[in-house]
């Protein structure tokens, strides 16, 4: 069993698709977990169909979203760390990395899950990995927490093989169905909005399992 | 957001000429458009709450909208605009959202900072 985990990822919503399961699974055990999310999705392109938020409503509706669905997960401890969407990768990296060096001292997190970096897809998922992945090399190598990393780009297979830990989430697809309503202005996922069976075939296969690469370091 | 009022829209840039104004201006084809189809190309652009003070603006077409802005020494223009915001009496907050209502453009004018 984990201790602690801690969530590193920069919008609220990229812990609904790929490891709201793994996450309420660990909950379930007893394990503490401390989810940073470094931006509020502030320059987001999805309003909600009709659209109901503007530029200026999004970040007070995406912060809202965000909590409901870390309370459908059982997240304790929600931290916000106001960054600005799409400007990671131009952020002041000392500051990043401090930023993310302070959580790892204050919580100890026996694992980390963020995005890997370079296979991501979106700048931000890339540049919140590397920071993460900057941040814990500079650890003695004996305190370095494991890092368990979602990727989701198309080559990435050819780069970083097959992911090495694969987590059976179908127990926890209320859960996790839950985490991905709650972000209503962001998703329009037909079958979850029709269908509350959890044990659907169709909702089994394409939620049921997640996915992740344990992270090397030298 | 609410379709856009020609001439509500029109009043409304009229009472925000000829003083500072905060703007936020932005177009993108979202940070997935090449994830999803590799034809299309990722580009996107914003200017948050740079300053600027026009003399003349206009918002013309029968819709998606464009809007013009005259200033001292040049133009802020923008195309495709659908939807404003209504209830903001004080800001002109404008977007226009393709056919699946996702944000592809946005000009904002306002005030005070966003």
């Amino acid at each position: 069993m984990e201790r602690h985990i801690l969530v590193v990822l920069p919008h609220p919503d990229d812990e609904a698709f790929g490891l709201s399961g793994t996450l309420a699974k660990h909950i379930k055990n007893g394990t503490q977990v401390t989810y940073a999310c470094l931006t509020l999705g502030e320059m987001g392109r999805n309003m909600g169909i009709p659209p109901f938020a503007t530029r200026v409503t999004l970040p007070s509706i995406r912060k809202g979203e965000l909590e409901e669905s870390c309370r459908a997960i059982g997240i304790q401890d929600l931290r916000m760390l106001g960054f600005h969407d799409k400007t990671i990768e131009f952020e002041d990296q000392d500051l990043l990395d401090a930023k993310i060096n302070d959580i790892i001292k204050e919580v100890r997190p026996s694992l980390i899950f963020t995005f890997y970096p370079g296979y991501s897809v979106h700048p931000d998922h890339d540049a919140t990995g590397a920071a993460v992945i900057r941040t814990v090399a500079r650890l003695p190598k004996d305190e370095r927490p494991t890092v368990h990393c979602i990727a989701f780009a198309k080559n990435l297979e050819q780069g970083i093989g097959h992911p090495d830990v694969l987590v059976d989430v179908k127990e926890f697809l209320p859960q996790k169905v839950q985490s991905i309503l709650a972000h209503r202005s962001q998703f329009q996922v037909a079958e979850l909005l029709n269908s509350t069976d959890h044990t659907s075939k169709e909702i089994q296969d394409r939620f049921g399992t997640e996915r992740f690469w344990t992270y090397k370091f030298d | 957001m609410q379709l856009i009022n020609q001439s509500e829209v029109q009043r409304r840039i009229d009472d925000l000429k000829d003083q500072d104004l905060y703007i936020h201006l932005e177009m993108t084809t979202g940070a997935y458009a090449a994830h999803f189809d590799s034809s299309k190309h990722p580009a996107a652009t914003f200017i948050t709450n740079a300053i600027i003070r026009f003399s003349h603006g206009s918002i013309s077409g029968s819709g998606p909208y464009r809007v013009g802005l005259k200033m001292e020494h040049g133009w802020v223009y923008s195309e495709g605009l659908t939807h404003y915001e209504e209830t903001e009496p004080e800001r002109l907050i404008m977007a226009g959202h393709d056919s699946q209502g996702k944000l592809i453009v946005s000009l904002q004018l306002s005030r005070q900072p966003f």
